[in-house]
């Protein structure tokens, strides 16, 4: 085999990389496979939907929140549902109203399934495997991978996180959980050929896949993904941005994810992830504090995202879709935050999103209304978070919804792609 | 010195870490009843490992002014790591840290609220280290790592850094909140599958007022538990499960009492999906998790959980002479933790000149940061860890470990440089992995004669030992336990 080496001594340690060149097979597939990336964003804990996008309007928002209420003259305010309910962001999604003024901005209300879970574990299971009846399963991209002709390049899907996310577990295809570019190297004690020697060893030793072991075939599955990863991955850490990303978790992200896009290393489906949702208590006040932060770490890394690959000419053929495992009750508790709740909301972005609001918003008086549920304490949830799903799948996958999702959820309504 | 006693061996990667070659003799001069006893009797042992920290023959720590392990959460990591490696009690360490993952309590989000000071007291401090002479978290599950489950769930209850991490101690009267009602039900005891809304907000107003009191000022200001009376729901509170032995549901209405609590506590300490869920993480982290575990060996287990009064010491106990524990299918048949693979590598690679500051930027990479889980859930096990930059990460760190070591294993090797046959031998025998098929040795003996004419020569044999060896643990042999 023909490789450069590029030496890099990080403590004493000696790593190298293979130098880049994918494997032409690899580039045609990603060819065939088209051009349009997929990155799912995951708030995790629970986002509080009622205080992202907010019914400013809505007398009940304020006596049922007295603290953690934004003030209607902070609401970004940027248009009504269908109902005629007006409606604005936190005020720090600057950027998302931005991207909402382009019309390219699709907000879902009231977003759920039945018998929605309030565990994060099971809520978070059964939207990544989008079967409420056997959440344990593979995710639902996942399934889209494993629809994908063979071979299937091992960089066609790329999790940001440190594990693999149930949303991206597929029953034929592998995908690396990648979250810092930087450390997917190589390392061996050794340097020169003696470093080659090791990592050729490495590899080999990973190849030999003991029969009737699937626990070591496993593992040695995962050791040989990758090496076959490491050199492209290598070529995203150098990429230099067109815009400046912010210094968060989010945003190192999001970055990596525009550099893997630029460079065009075969990869079409992102997974990113950002945490600190669950937020029962100190959640802050009129949607400063803990809350505003949050706000904040998602819009900053997403809008320099958006204006990056805008400005590198993959905004068409980028969506970024977002979701957490459940949203928060109507009403604060006393500890300045709001416990598990069911409907939530939903956001679809990028240059072939059709913006704009879809279903409606809730009325948050407390008494019979079709709009809540569980006592008037809860968002009774109207669109299902597979709807959603299937049309991304059908219209920006090309892949078949009904066979992926386990049934047809391809009712009208969501034309946002 | 060739390894033979693989039962001894399997017993100390399962209620241990591993052994250090010399630790095997040691434990296998008991006998596998007589090692079994003493790993679970350890009290019967000295605890006298912080003692060795910093003096020469053990793992070295790195300090960044005073090493202060109840002060400094890197310096805790540090002691924790050490501790695992040099304990002569390690079926306490390794509960303790099944506990940790168990009641999964991060660090972050302590220091968010109280500071680095504080949150390291409450996280890993020991009293006679911090300020107010606070018990940490990790000292809790020390003192109960063995004991009663539901003492330690009461004093989990109440402990401040579950009282942060679960916001327990903003849980008040008029509006009372649920993150820790929710999860004392779905992830401490019986599952998420028995977990009915009704409850979780029942169980929510039995908990109000187990607040933190702030003691002191300035420099020695720490936070306690406290019952805040006057913060305490008297009404009463109905669930779906029976609450009382007779079977009443209800916690009466009464005066503000702890009682409340207690009551709850034991009753879903006596759940009835308790103790079979209990016994499929025990089983999981003693047995194996390659399957789930055996309805018999549920039973069984669950059946011991419940006639024992919850008595951990007589669980473990049953587990480890349980014949799913001795059957040889079960050796080798558990993936291993980030901690449990770092430890292992370190006491069967070598330690003299190693600090194990050098160890927890690669387990933040492997997916485990100590102190740090990722939820309340605690840490995708199994496969979970397994990623492939998890996978990279635990390469990495066996080449950052044997770059260290490499004179060392070197010096080592001298007697068996004959031949790369028996450095081939010295190294799986030194290191005790699952034994590689055919195909995989012969690579590795490959691996030795490559770019090489043998001769044995010191500059060969340190190239190669350290190079072989890191092979070793960044291969799939190596991460079964």
């Amino acid at each position: 085999m023909e490789f450069t080496r590029r030496q890099f001594v990080k403590g004493g340690v000696a790593a190298f990389t293979w130098g880049f060149a994918a494997p032409a097979v690899f580039s045609d597939i990603a060819l065939a496979q088209g051009s349009r990336n997929l990155v799912v964003l995951y708030l995790s804990g629970g986002n509080d939907s009622l205080n992202t996008v907010i019914p400013y309007t809505d007398s009940f928002y304020y006596s049922r929140r007295p603290t953690i209420a934004v003030p209607a003259a902070n609401v970004l305010q940027i248009g009504s549902d269908s109902s005629g309910k007006p409606l604005g962001l936190h005020p720090r999604m600057t950027g998302l109203r931005q991207i909402f003024g382009q019309g390219r901005a699709a907000i879902f209300l009231r977003t759920g399934y039945p018998n929605l879970s309030r565990s994060h574990f099971l809520g978070l299971d059964i939207w990544a495997s989008a079967t409420p009846g056997a959440p344990q399963g593979t995710g639902w991209l996942g399934r889209y991978l494993d629809t994908l002709p063979s071979p299937v390049d091992p960089l066609v899907a790329w999790s940001a996180t440190r594990e693999l996310p149930r949303t991206m577990l597929a029953r034929t295809v592998g995908v690396p959980a990648i979250p810092n570019a930087q450390q997917y190297a190589f390392s061996s004690p050794n340097q020169g050929a003696e470093a080659v020697n090791a990592r050729t060893a490495a590899s080999r030793i990973a190849s030999h896949v003991p029969v009737d072991r699937p626990h070591l075939a496993f593992v040695n599955g995962t050791v040989q993904r990758a090496m076959a990863t490491l050199d492209r991955v290598a070529t995203v850490v150098t990429y230099t941005p067109t815009v400046t990303y912010p210094n968060t978790g989010l945003g190192q992200a999001m970055r990596t994810v525009a550099g893997a896009m630029v460079r065009g290393i075969g990869t079409k489906v992102f997974f990113v992830q950002t945490g600190g949702f669950d937020t029962h208590a100190s959640q802050g006040a009129g949607g400063e504090g803990a809350y505003g932060t949050l706000m904040q770490t998602v819009d900053a890394a997403v809008w320099a995202f958006y204006q990056d690959v805008s400005n590198q000419g993959l905004l068409a053929s980028t969506t970024i879709l977002q979701f957490s495992e459940f949203a928060r009750r109507v009403g604060e508790n006393g500890s300045q935050g709001t416990d598990h709740g069911e409907g939530g909301v939903m956001l679809a972005l990028g240059g072939g999103v059709r913006g704009g609001f879809y279903g409606t918003a809730p009325s948050l008086n407390p008494a019979s209304n079709p709009t809540l549920s569980n006592s008037g304490n809860d968002v009774r949830w109207d669109i299902d978070f597979r709807r959603v799903y299937a049309k991304v799948l059908d219209r920006w996958l090309g892949a078949d919804s009904a066979a992926i999702l386990g049934g047809d959820f391809r009712q009208p309504g969501l034309d946002f792609l | 010195m060739a390894r033979r006693e693989q039962q001894i061996e399997h017993l100390l990667r399962r209620a241990g870490f591993g052994g250090s070659p010399d630790e095997v003799d040691l434990y296998a001069e008991l006998g596998l009843g007589g090692a079994t006893d003493v790993l679970l009797n350890y009290q019967q042992v000295p605890d006298d490992v912080d003692g060795w920290i910093g003096q020469a023959g053990y793992v070295g720590v790195t300090t960044r002014g005073e090493f202060a392990p109840s002060a400094n959460i890197t310096d805790a990591r540090q002691r924790w790591l050490f501790r695992m490696i040099h304990t002569r009690r390690p079926l306490q360490e390794k509960m303790a840290l099944f506990w940790h993952n168990h009641f999964a309590t991060a660090y972050s989000k302590i220091n968010d609220t109280y500071g680095s000071t504080i949150a390291t007291n409450m996280m890993a401090g020991k009293p006679a280290e911090t300020i107010g002479n606070t018990k940490g978290q990790l000292e809790l599950f020390r003192e109960n790592a063995l004991g009663n489950f539901r003492d330690l769930l009461i004093a989990v209850a109440r402990d401040p850094a579950m009282l942060v991490w679960l916001d327990g101690r903003l849980n008040i009267r008029t509006r009372p909140q649920e993150n820790f009602a929710r999860e004392i039900m779905e992830l401490f005891t019986f599952g998420v599958a028995h977990v009915q809304e009704a409850d979780v907000y029942a169980a929510a107003r039995v908990f109000t007022g187990w607040n933190l009191r702030a003691v002191g000022a300035d420099a020695s200001r720490h936070y306690v538990y406290n019952f805040n009376a006057a913060q305490h729901d008297t009404t009463e509170k109905v669930f779906t499960f029976p609450i009382y032995p007779g079977g009443a549901a209800t916690i009466p209405a009464r005066a503000a009492t702890e009682e409340d609590g207690v009551d709850f506590i034991t009753a879903i300490c006596a759940h009835p999906e308790t103790g079979p869920r209990l016994a499929r993480k025990l089983y999981a982290f003693f047995v194996s998790d390659l399957q789930p575990a055996p309805a018999a060996f549920v039973a069984r287990i669950a059946g011991v959980y419940y006639s024992s009064g919850y008595d951990m010491r007589t669980i473990v106990r049953a587990i480890l002479l349980s014949p799913e524990f001795h059957d040889e299918g079960a050796h080798f048949a558990r993936y291993s933790w980030p901690a449990e693979f770092v430890v292992r590598a370190i006491k069967e690679t070598g330690w003299v000149g190693f600090s194990v500051d050098s160890a927890l930027t690669p387990m933040v990479n492997m997916g485990q940061q100590l102190f740090e889980p990722p939820d309340v859930n605690g840490w995708e096990l199994g496969q979970g860890w397994f990623s492939t930059s998890g996978m990279l990460s635990r390469m990495n760190f066996g080449a950052t470990l044997t770059t260290n070591q490499r004179v060392n294993l070197r010096n080592a090797a001298r007697p068996f440089a004959k031949t790369p046959q028996s450095v081939l031998s010295f190294v799986l025998d030194r290191l005790s992995p699952m034994a590689f098929e055919t195909a995989p040795y012969d690579e590795l003996l490959g691996y030795l004669r490559a770019g090489t004419n043998w001769t044995g020569a010191d500059n060969e044999l340190q190239t190669k030992v350290a190079g072989l060896t890191h092979l070793v643990l960044g291969s799939a042999y190596y991460q079964l336990v």
